[in-house]
C-alpha cells in the first residue's frame, strides 16, 4: 500500500494520503492488514479514491463522535453530502440530524427503547430464544445465518415493532439498501439503490400508524403525537428509523458472536462454565467484528484533529472496527475475549448518535448465547463461511456448523 | 487526587484514586472494579453504573437530568432516593471521600 504525503508548506504536518478503498470487495474480504495501514499511517488520513477524510485510531474516533457541532450528521453520515446532492430516500429525522433537531427526536426514540421497556419484552425475548435452540436441537447441521442468526430477530423483532404478518420479506432487503447506500456510488450502492423500489414501498406503507399493532414499538412512536411530542408527518419517519437500523444490524452481530464462539472453542467453553458472561459475550463480538463498519461526518468549520487541519465541508469517513481494534486502547485487540472489559468500544457509536437501539440488541444477543450455552455442548464449523458483501455492514452470508447437545 | 470508596453489595470495599474531572464510572472501571458494568461508556444510555449514594454526599452532588432520572427508573437493582448513575457523577476535589454503595445486580 503506497502512502504519499501531501506537500507540506511548514504549517501543521501534512496529512498521508492512501489508496485504499474502504468499500471494495477486497477489503471487506480481510479488513484488519487495512485497518493497521490507516491506524499506523497517522492521526488523520486522506482517501484519495473517495476524496474523504478518514480516522481510525480509537482516540480520534471518539473525538469526532463526541463533537457534534463540528462534525455534524444532517449533511449525511454516508459520503453523499446532502448540501450538494439531493438524499436517495427523505432524510432519516433522527441520524441525519443535528441538535437541536435530533435532541426531540431521539428523545422520543429512548423512551421508547428505555431499560424499563426492556424489562417488559424481556420474557417473551427469551422464550423466543428457547424456541430457536429448539429447532436447532431438532435439525443438528444447519446454516448459522439464516437458521440462527436471522431467524432469531425475525421471530421476535417485527412483532415488538408491531409490523403486520405479510411483507416481512422486504425487512432484511430494505435494511441491506439502506447500509449499502451510506457507501460510495460503487455497484453495491447503485444495484441496491436500483431494485429499492418495492422495499420502499412496503416501508412506507409499514411506517404508517394504521398498520402497526397496539402495544408495538412503532405504535409507541405514534403515541408521542397526541402528547405534541413530534407531528403525525415525523412519526413514520421515525418508524422508518427502526426498520432501516434494527434487524440487519442485530442479525450481523449475533452472526458475529456465533462466528466467534465457534471459531474459538476455548471462548465457547468458558460461556458453558458460566452462561452468565452471555451478554458480555455478545458486547465482545459486537467489539471484536463490529458489524456496523464505519459511519461518516461532515465538518462544519475549519478544525483542528490530532496535529492535523480539516477544512469546512468536508467529509470524515470514522473506521469504527479499526477504533475497537487500536492496540493503543485495547490489549490483546486482535483476541476474542469474553471476559474483557468492553466498556468505551464504540461498535454502537458514541455520543449523541449512539445507538439508540443497544439496548434491544444486548438483550437479544444476551437471550439467544444464554439459551445456546446451557444447550449445546459444542459446536463445529462444517464448511466454508462465506461472507455477505455491504458497503457498512460486516457479516456472513453463510455459516454451515453442526451442534451436538449437552 | 479525590478519594472513592466503593461499598460493594456484599460488604466488601474497594477505595480508588479518582482523577480530577472524570467520573465516577470512569474511575471505578479505570481500576477495574467488578460491579459497574457501564454498558454504554458513560453516554446516560444503559443504567448499568448505578449507584447508592451515601446519604450524607446526596444533597453534595450536582442534580439529575431528566434522562438520568428515566433511566434509573429501569435499572435492574432496585431504584432508591439515593441512586444515581455514576457516570454522571463528575470527579471534583468537593468530592473527596466520596462513598458510593453499588447495587446487586446491574443487568
Ligand atoms: C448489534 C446491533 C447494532 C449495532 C452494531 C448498531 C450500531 C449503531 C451505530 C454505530 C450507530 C451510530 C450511528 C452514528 O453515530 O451516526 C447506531 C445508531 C442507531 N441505531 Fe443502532 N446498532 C445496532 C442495533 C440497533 C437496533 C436493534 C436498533 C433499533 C431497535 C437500532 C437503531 C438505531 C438508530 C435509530 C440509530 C440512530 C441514533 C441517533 O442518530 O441518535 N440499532 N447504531
Ligand atoms: S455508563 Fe451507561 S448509563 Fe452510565
Amino acid at each position: 500500500m503506497s502512502a504519499a504525503s501531501s506537500a507540506s508548506t511548514g504549517g501543521p504536518p501534512a496529512v498521508p494520503h492512501l489508496d485504499v478503498d474502504p468499500f471494495a470487495v477486497a477489503f471487506f474480504t480481510d479488513p484488519f492488514p487495512t485497518h493497521d495501514v490507516l491506524r499506523d499511517a497517522g492521526t488523520v488520513v486522506y482517501l484519495d479514491k473517495w476524496n474523504v477524510y478518514g480516522v481510525a485510531r480509537y482516540a480520534e474516533v471518539h473525538a469526532v463522535l463526541n463533537d457534534p457541532a463540528t462534525f455534524c450528521s444532517s449533511r449525511g453520515v454516508g459520503l453523499s453530502d446532502f448540501k450538494k446532492e439531493k438524499p436517495w430516500r427523505p432524510q432519516s429525522l433522527i441520524l441525519e440530524a443535528d441538535p437541536p433537531a435530533h435532541t426531540r427526536t431521539r428523545a422520543v426514540l429512548s423512551r421508547v427503547l428505555s431499560p424499563t421497556v426492556m424489562k417488559q419484552v424481556r420474557d417473551r425475548f427469551a422464550a423466543a430464544a428457547e424456541e430457536r435452540v429448539d429447532v436447532l436441537l431438532g435439525k443438528r447441521s444447519f446454516d448459522a445465518i439464516p437458521d440462527l442468526a436471522e431467524a432469531y430477530p425475525l421471530s421476535i423483532f417485527p412483532d415488538a415493532l408491531g409490523l403486520k404478518p405479510e411483507g416481512r420479506e422486504h425487512l432484511i432487503p430494505y435494511a441491506s439498501l439502506v447500509f449499502n447506500a451510506f457507501g460510495p456510488p460503487n455497484q453495491l450502492r447503485q444495484d441496491a439503490i436500483e431494485r429499492s423500489a418495492p422495499h420502499q414501498a412496503y416501508i412506507a406503507a409499514q411506517c404508517q400508524r394504521e398498520n402497526l399493532a397496539p402495544g408495538g414499538f412503532g405504535a409507541c412512536i405514534h403515541a408521542r403525537v397526541d402528547e405534541g411530542e413530534i407531528t403525525a408527518t415525523e412519526a413514520p419517519l421515525l418508524v422508518r428509523s427502526l426498520l432501516s437500523a434494527g434487524l440487519d444490524t442485530t442479525v450481523n452481530g449475533i452472526g458475529a458472536a456465533v462466528y466467534c464462539l465457534a471459531r474459538f472453542p476455548d471462548q465457547w467453553q468458558r460461556l458453558r462454565d458460566d452462561p452468565t458472561l452471555a451478554r458480555n459475550a455478545f458486547e465482545e463480538a459486537v467489539r471484536f467484528e463490529s458489524p456496523v463498519q464505519t459511519f461518516f461526518r461532515t465538518t462544519t468549520r475549519e478544525v483542528e484533529l490530532g496535529g492535523a487541519v480539516i477544512g469546512e465541508g468536508e467529509k470524515v469517513l470514522m473506521f469504527l472496527g479499526a477504533a475497537n481494534r487500536d492496540p493503543r486502547r485495547w490489549d490483546e485487540p486482535d483476541a476474542y475475549d469474553i471476559t474483557r472489559r468492553t466498556s468505551g468500544h464504540v461498535g454502537f457509536g458514541s455520543g449523541i448518535h449512539m445507538c439508540v437501539g443497544q439496548l434491544v440488541a444486548r438483550l437479544e444477543g444476551e437471550v439467544i448465547l444464554s439459551a445456546l450455552a446451557r444447550r449445546i455442548a459444542r459446536i463445529e464449523i462444517t464448511g466454508e463461511p462465506k461472507r455477505r458483501f455491504n458497503n457498512t455492514l460486516r457479516g456472513l452470508d453463510s455459516l454451515p456448523i453442526t451442534i451436538t447437545p449437552a | 487526587m479525590p478519594a472513592i470508596t466503593f461499598i460493594h453489595s456484599g460488604g466488601n470495599t474497594d477505595h480508588i484514586e479518582a482523577s480530577d474531572g472524570e467520573s465516577a464510572m470512569q474511575a471505578a472501571t479505570r481500576h477495574g472494579l467488578d460491579g459497574i458494568l457501564a454498558e454504554c461508556g458513560g453516554n446516560a444510555m444503559c443504567a448499568t453504573c448505578h449507584v447508592y449514594v451515601d446519604d450524607g454526599w446526596l444533597a453534595r452532588l450536582p442534580a439529575m437530568a431528566d434522562d438520568e432520572d428515566a433511566l434509573l427508573d429501569g435499572a435492574a437493582a432496585e431504584r432508591t432516593a439515593n441512586s444515581r448513575l455514576s457516570c454522571q457523577i463528575k470527579i471534583t476535589p468537593e468530592l473527596d471521600g466520596l462513598v458510593l454503595r453499588l447495587p446487586e445486580r446491574q443487568v
